[in-house]
């Protein structure tokens, strides 16, 4: 049962950590700003909620699951928040073409 | 073992990488948004050495609240520093330089040749700990055993908001900090600053006091409440208050006066100054700490805002 739990935490955890990567390699790659968020928000988004599902199984108690879902809230509510007030500077600094 | 060490080693490559490119970034802006990740990256370090009241600290006070300090400085300088020929000259930045190395070589040197028992009070602190009742043995120096430093501290927190609040044009003097932000209510940020608040003020309050047994305190606590109401008045959702309201001048002043009338109160039942008689050691040092948090978070929160910038609205 442990190894389960340890070997779904190793798949869910590297999974994050892949939409991370993917995350910064868009935001070093992609032509414009709001692409370039776009790539940035999935990292916030699914790479930081693996990371959190992943843990979950490790987190030793039902509080300390609960904290780590309230941080991925938090990262969700003030990721989102920030992305579009960036997106509504960069539109009109650059407007779509 | 060998895993935790990677760790640091990579702690330490990123802490000295951001630190780099925080000096080595052209314009003044890119240098704030890499001291801000800088700090973070270095609290980081701070859980790994098991410092978790410095790292609580450094995150709110070294990188979040001068982080924003130096953001709205270099937004505000952008247009000066475009205008070419501004800026340090070479001189001047090889004397800058100059100056930081030897400081950095100095502290290596000291660093470097401590004793193998470096010298230490800590074990006389957390002997003498359960005479304040309190069991965050940080929590005691910075309330009991140097209770002095703590006091001070609010003063000169005080001292510098009168300092930001000087630059203010005559005819705007006792008006409102900075610009009204007027932003439609339906927007994504007045709805961000409408859901974060309240669970931030928690936050706050609850690090305040939570810090006399477990890591936090007033100074952390103060931080995130000053950062729930710049998030309020950065939306609009709410005005600063204009600077020459009796209660808001009261507000800030509580946490130094109160600090201050207990610790005078010692003299005479404790013996000294900033003593507290034992018995009453925990629920004196409470009664200080709640006007403490309330003085922080005022003062944080309007060095942020600035100077007045409009004339207080008749009330």
């Amino acid at each position: 049962m442990s190894a389960m739990l340890d070997l779904f935490t190793i798949i869910a955890v590297s999974a994050g950590a892949f939409f991370f990567l993917a995350g910064v390699v868009g935001l070093l790659r992609f032509p414009d700003t709001l692409s370039r968020l776009h790539a940035l928000t999935k990292a916030d988004n699914v790479g930081l909620g693996l990371i959190v599902i992943g843990l979950l199984p490790q987190a030793g108690g039902l509080f300390a699951a609960l904290k780590l879902l309230l941080v991925w809230m938090l990262v969700l509510l003030a990721g989102s928040t920030v992305g579009q007030v960036m997106a509504r500077v960069a539109r009109r600094a650059e407007p779509p073409r | 073992m060998t895993l935790s060490y990677v760790l640091e080693a990579t702690l330490a490559v990123l802490v000295l990488g951001a630190a780099a490119w925080t000096i080595a970034a052209r314009s003044a802006f890119a240098a704030s948004v890499g001291y801000v990740s800088y700090g973070l990256l270095l609290a980081l370090v701070w859980v790994q050495l098991a410092a978790i009241d410095v790292a609580l600290t450094e995150v709110a006070i070294g990188s979040g609240l001068t982080g924003v300090l130096l953001l709205s400085a270099a937004s505000t300088l952008r247009v000066t520093e475009a205008r070419s020929g501004f800026g340090p000259g070479t001189p001047l930045r090889i004397v800058a330089a100059v100056c930081c190395a030897l400081v950095t070589v100095a502290i290596a040197v000291v660093v470097l040749t401590l004793p193998d028992a470096a010298p230490t009070l800590a074990p006389e602190a957390v002997a003498a700990l359960p005479a304040t009742g309190v069991g965050n043995p940080v929590t005691g120096v910075l309330m009991a055993f140097r209770a002095l430093d703590t006091l001070l501290e609010k003063v000169v927190l005080v001292l510098a908001l009168i300092g930001v609040w000087s630059l203010a044009p005559d005819r705007y003097w006792g008006g409102h900090p900075g610009l009204r932000h007027r932003l439609p209510a339906d927007g994504v940020l007045p709805f961000f600053a409408r859901t974060l608040p309240p669970l931030g003020v928690l936050l706050g309050v609850h690090l305040m006091w939570t810090g006399a047994d477990y890591p936090g305190g007033a100074f952390q606590g103060g931080t995130v409440l000053a950062a729930m109401w710049l998030v309020v008045m950065m939306a609009g959702v709410g005005d600063a208050p204009a600077i020459r309201e009796r209660w808001l001048r009261l507000a800030l002043v509580s946490g130094p006066v109160v600090f201050l009338a207990i610790g005078l109160a010692g003299m005479l039942t404790a013996g000294a100054f900033l003593a507290y008689p034992v018995a009453y050691a925990k629920p004196l040092i409470l009664l200080i700490e709640v006007p403490m948090l309330l003085t922080i978070a005022l003062a944080l929160g309007l060095l942020v805002a600035g100077p007045p910038e409009r004339a207080a609205m008749s009330s």
